[in-house]
């Protein structure tokens, strides 16, 4: 069942990827979508296995794949809890997706590829979730960032998605950098890559140092560092989170599959894989804390000000992500996971209720331009309102539940950077409502302003169906004659299905996820679940309980102050304040800040290197050099021959021996 | 049967037959091209049958054949290992793609280029089976030539300068490398490759033969600083002479070290693999850097090949079991990805006739087919997973992080570097909107280019997914080198090359450590 569900999207993908102009765009689609569904419909299959049956975890080889030494790598596919919810995760929210593109994209020329894609992206994911060994999870992870490379990069006669898709691949090869050397040194230290080998092996080497980098190291501390250098590229953490923001370059429904509801999330699912060995390092686990919540703090502010929609919500996203984090760093990993699989809710469905605004205005995705869109698209408003509360935890809500979990659990934890993080999370809690009613706001109400939008008057000028009853309109309608459409049926069932995960994924499955009798029955011990953590956050004052309540009021009202009871506030502030105000517009010069030590110096060593180091010191010293000497040579040494080349050779041999010998006294 | 040294002859004598084909310029042109692609296929089945029936438990030397001519110092003595037996496979496969690839571009005294092909061929199995130490360094040096004339007559603008720089620079280390060897059989008093690797050498007189011979093979990898040739080389080089020169000739290099260095020299590997580190790091990050802001296509090409090449010096010198898995690994699928990457190129250049990234653009639009292919191999050449680049990588950068942390760090920059140098050449090539009306009335890839690149692909999976296949038959000769290795010294360095190669040493526990404080 498993190898079905992992390997029909491969088939899919490779069906209508290859023969998709064989079988035309339908049959492609059809054939894509169709697999997923199955996928989806076997997924919860074996979720309800482990959530209501208490199903034992398997493992299912495949094939063997690398040998050498003691080294053995075979690809096989893991299954126990931790695994069955985020096979539900990807496939349900891929199936969903699959379906909503077929509206969204219905006028593109090259669906084909895009479903293509999207299938070779699940499997990719579904192989990383699966993997019972480090090297396989590189596998999807790697996997997983291709797909997202050609995603992003999907419209690529646009050189920004270019340079977003590049981006996007090279900064996460950054993180798979420290992922790599975190694999290299497991091996070295466990000699052995498998997962549940590695933890089981975890308390011998607790407390050991090793030599890196000509230093002594906690094995641990090491280990869990590097490997959550990985996590945070693929999950966009504070440091390597430059790429999520500009991934919004790629079609919609890839930003709700990808960059919100399950890749960006494979930073946390390793984390929770490998909790035990993060247990075992108090440092990892309070760095792990720590960057979280400077991520979910950095995210928020720099969402307050986006102007572009889902910009906004991919630095919502990023925040989010910061939680997670925080949550496991504070050890409750059953939270983080909790809040993995709500945000894969609510986020998927605003990415998907964004693609539908989108949709409506012809690809205008300036928020300055929307305004007054409720009794335009009221359906997608219900649905985008709901997805808004639930991310801003309002009560009973998904968001509700996880939130709360992680902010108390991160309170109950007792070590000081859990006390840090509980104080910034509730900071980003009101930060988080303020921006995402923000958001409503400015679509859904107040007045039309869409008539200085360059693509909607593209659209009224090319398409005068809109405006022909209306008759004249003059210069000062803000809507210039154009009335947005709701989105096709196949778009607005994803919206309803994700509506009602968003509305009750939290109160079926809290006591599950994280609560303090259920949670390890259900987890049974596919990630470190702490009870007595669990037991903890129970017993929290009630001021740290009802502390996400007051930051939701905080955001919604502040946000409806000044959005629009009194909207003169946010000019005014970018007018005083603008030091501020293009800070976070700017992303606190993130960008600016890589390029000036990265990029540009990388691109200056090179031209240096090929110029000065290769033509003008190699090549001159070196072969033209010795031409030069042979040419000299030949003309007033004639008798000594071609014995100029051994001689330069045999000099240059004797040098480096006796620089050698030197060097190694 | 003496299948090596008909594997051996029959390319010469087809080169000869080619060579003197009668009728006018067409006919023989037409004649020498289906005489050589049906050598090189007949070459390619007795490579195949070579393989089935490789006994892949053993390490000795197979399908023997021993003539001796001046005994003990020469003989015409064949035989292959597992290592050799792959890299021949390589040469086989890659030779019959050439001689497709060369089809319609070349068109300038056709026999002429197709026997200096096969004569290559002929030269290139030589080396990988010659069992005589004097016989290796005939067919080592002998490959120079056709190469040499390979670039001098059938070359671009530049094919001059290139040649002699070619040629200057690998005779170069050659002439040390005969010393070297003249000095070893005086002592062994036997040419025989494997008695030698038996032979327990002074390690003072170790060090001497060890940079001799490193000269030679540093040149041929090519390493830092010694490999400006190869950019010229490639760029000046027709299609299939780069294929040959990327896909053969730079395996020469890490052929000698695995085949001589290491196993005859092991206490002067273990004591200079700082010297081999050290270059390699150089090499990975600056011509990693370098190959960033090239403007042409093959140079870019070439100077990733460098950086590519260093992860085997860096594997071989893990002298561990992985590390030198590794880099023969690598070796394979170096050959494959970056043979197959100069034949996409020589696909847009025999179009558009320029090698300048500029040029190009938008080929996912005119040319979708290409685009797929050229993606494919661009991925794997930054070692993505299920490609053979990654297992080459892995397995290299695995084995070295037991030898040294720094060498592994440094090295594996180069997984970043290169997924930007590659990635930006792919959406300058593939993305974005045609340059000309020229570039986007280029023809997709027609049915004789896919016959060349499919093969490579399915090779490419194959050795990602199942590297098994290949690795098996070289086990047992990796494994005769890693025993010659076990237990030499290791040079102690400044940076914390103090853990010993098979084991994973670990520090004392905490309470231990804490006691240093």
């Amino acid at each position: 069942m498993i190898t079905v569900l992992v390997f029909l999207p491969l088939l899919m993908a490779a069906i209508a990827g290859l023969g998709g102009r064989l079988i035309g765009h339908t049959a492609a689609k059809a054939l894509t979508t169709g697999g997923l569904f199955v996928s989806a419909a076997l997924a919860w299959t074996i979720f309800t296995g482990f959530w209501l049956n208490g199903a034992a975890g398997y493992t299912v080889p495949v094939l063997d794949w690398i040998e050498s030494g003691g080294l053995v790598v075979n690809w096989a596919l893991k299954v126990d809890t931790l695994t069955a919810v985020m096979l539900v995760v990807v496939t349900s929210v891929s199936a969903l997706v699959h379906l909503y593109s077929w509206g969204y994209m219905a006028e593109d020329p090259s669906q084909s590829r895009f479903f293509a894609y999207l299938s070779l992206f699940t499997f990719a994911m579904l192989m990383l979730v699966t993997a019972d060994n480090l090297v396989q999870m590189f596998f999807g992870w790697e996997g997983v960032g291709l797909a997202s490379y050609l995603l992003i990069g999907f419209w690529y006669t646009k050189p920004s998605a270019n340079a977003a898709a590049i981006k996007a691949f090279v900064v996460n090869r950054v993180g798979d950098f420290g992922f790599s050397l975190g694999i290299f040194a497991t091996f070295l230290v466990f000699g052995t890559v498998s997962i549940d080998a590695i933890l089981a092996a975890v308390p011998q080497h607790a407390g050991q140092t090793f030599s890196f980098l000509g230093g002594q190291v906690d094995v641990m501390t090491c280990l869990c560092l590097l490997l959550f250098v990985g996590a945070c590229g693929k999950s966009a953490q504070l440091g390597l989170h430059t790429w999520l923001p500009d991934a919004m370059e790629g079609p919609t429904p890839v930003s709700a599959l990808i960059h919100a509801a399950t890749m960006v999330t494979a930073g946390v699912f390793m984390v929770c894989r490998l909790s035990p060995m993060f247990e075992a390092s108090d440092t990892a686990q309070a760095v792990v804390c720590v960057l979280g919540a400077c991520t979910a703090l950095f995210a928020a502010t720099v969402g307050m000000v986006q102007n572009d929609i889902k910009r906004v919500i991919a630095y919502s996203t990023c925040s989010q992500l910061g939680y997670m984090f925080f949550a496991a760093g504070a050890g409750a990993y059953g939270a983080a996971m909790f809040h993995l699989f709500t945000h894969a809710f609510f986020k998927a469905l605003l990415f998907l209720g964004a693609g539908s605004v989108i949709h409506a205005m012809h690809h205008e995705q300036d928020m300055r331009f929307y305004g007054g869109l409720r009794r335009h698209i009221p359906i997608t408003f219900w649905m985008m309102t709901i997805g808004t509360l639930a991310l801003t935890g309002f009560f009973f809500t998904a968001g509700y539940y996880s939130k709360d979990a992680i902010l108390e659990a991160a309170f109950a934890s007792g070590t000081s950077h859990g006390m840090f993080a509980f104080a910034v999370g509730a900071v980003v809690a009101a930060l988080t409502s303020f921006y995402s009613w923000r958001l409503v706001f400015l679509t859904f109400f107040g007045q039309p302003r869409w008539a200085g939008s360059e693509h909607i008057s593209h659209a009224a000028h090319h398409g005068d169906h809109h405006g022909d009853h209306h008759g004249h309109h003059g210069h000062d309608d803000p809507t210039a004659g154009y009335h947005p459409h709701e989105s096709p049926v196949s778009m607005l069932i994803p919206l309803f299905v994700l509506g009602v995960g968003a509305l009750l994924a939290g109160f079926v499955w809290h006591e599950q996820f994280v609560g303090a009798e259920g949670g390890a029955a259900f987890w049974r011990g596919s990630l470190a679940f702490d009870a007595h953590l669990m037991h903890a956050m129970h017993e929290v004052p009630a001021w740290v309980v009802h502390t996400p309540a007051v930051a939701f009021f905080l955001g919604l009202g502040l946000a409806w102050h000044v959005f629009l009871n009194r909207p003169s506030i946010p000019k005014w502030w970018q007018r005083e304040v603008p030091g501020l105000y293009q800070f976070l517009l700017r992303k606190w010069y993130f960008d600016e800040l890589y390029n000036a030590i990265f990029v540009r110096p990388a691109l200056w060593f090179g031209r240096q290197f090929w110029t000065r180091g290769d033509q003008q010191t190699i090549d001159r010293f070196g072969p033209n050099g010795a031409a030069d000497v042979v040419v000299a040579g030949a003309a007033t040494l004639r008798r000594f021959q071609s014995g100029y080349v051994y001689s330069y050779a045999l000099v240059m041999l004797v040098g480096l021996a006796a620089a050698a010998a030197w060097m190694m006294r | 049967m003496p299948v090596l040294s008909l594997m051996i002859l029959l390319p010469v004598v087809a080169a000869l037959v080619v060579a003197t084909l009668p009728g006018g310029e067409q006919e023989r042109a037409g004649r020498a091209r289906v005489v050589a692609l049906a050598t090189t296929l007949v070459e390619f089945a007795a490579g195949i049958w070579l393989w089935l029936n490789f006994d892949s438990a053993s390490a000795a030397f197979q399908f023997a054949e021993q003539l001796d001519l001046f005994a003990p110092y020469f003989g015409w003595s064949l035989g292959i290992d597992g290592i050799a037996l792959m890299l021949i496979m390589l040469s086989v496969f890659l030779m019959p793609l050439c001689v497709l690839a060369s089809w319609e571009a070349v068109r300038k005294r056709v026999p002429e280029y197709m026997a200096a092909f096969l004569l290559m061929e002929s030269l290139m199995i030589g080396t990988f089976a010659a069992r005589d130490i004097f016989l290796f360094y005939l067919f080592f040096e002998g490959g120079l030539i056709p190469m040499f004339l390979i670039i001098g007559i059938w070359g671009g603008a530049r094919r001059i300068y290139a040649s002699y720089k070619f040629f200057l620079y690998t005779l170069l280390g050659s002439v040390l490398m005969l010393v070297a060897m003249l000095w070893m059989v005086g002592v062994a008093g036997s040419s025989d490759i494997g008695v030698l690797s038996r032979q327990d050498f002074p390690a003072e007189a170790q060090f001497w033969l060890f940079l001799a011979f490193f000269a030679s093979f540093a040149v041929k990898m090519p390493m830092w600083p010694v490999h400006t040739w190869l950019p010229d080389a490639h760029v000046e080089a027709p299609t299939a002479g780069s294929v040959i020169l990327a896909g053969v000739l730079l395996k020469l290099g890490g052929y000698g070290f695995v085949r001589f260095s290491l196993p005859m020299f092991p206490d002067a590997s273990a004591q200079l693999i700082w010297l081999v580190f050290a270059l390699s790091m150089v090499a990975v990050v600056y011509t990693s850097l370098v190959a960033l802001v090239q403007h042409d296509m093959k140079k870019l090409i070439a100077y990733s090949s460098v950086a590519h090449m260093a992860f085997v010096t860096g594997g071989l010198f893990a002298l561990n079991t992985q590390g030198i898995e590794g880099a023969m690994v690598m070796m394979l699928s170096h050959g494959l990805v970056s043979g197959a990457l100069f034949l996409c190129v020589g696909v847009i250049y025999d179009r558009l006739h320029t090698r300048e990234i500029g040029r190009y653009g938008g080929l996912a639009d005119t040319m979708p087919k290409y685009a797929l292919v050229l993606l494919f191999f661009t991925m794997a050449s930054v070692g993505l997973p299920a490609t053979s680049g990654f297992v080459a990588e892995f397995l290299v950068l695995l084995g070295l992080y037991q030898t040294s942390t720094w060498a592994t760090f440094v090295l594996t920059t180069g997984i970043i570097l290169g997924a930007g140098y590659m990635l930006w050449l792919y959406a300058r090539v593939a993305y974005g909107k045609a340059a000309g009306a020229d570039t986007g009335a280029m023809p997709d890839l027609s049915a004789r280019e896919i016959a060349i690149l499919a093969p490579i692909i399915l090779a490419t999976l194959w050795m990602g997914i199942y590297p098994k296949s290949f690795q098996q038959p070289m086990k047992p000769a990796i494994a005769a080198v890693v025993a010659r290795l076990d237990g030499r010294e290791l040079a102690t360095v400044p940076t914390d090359m103090t853990l010993s190669p098979a084991l994973p040493a670990l520090a004392a526990p905490a309470n231990a450590a804490e006691s240093h404080h």
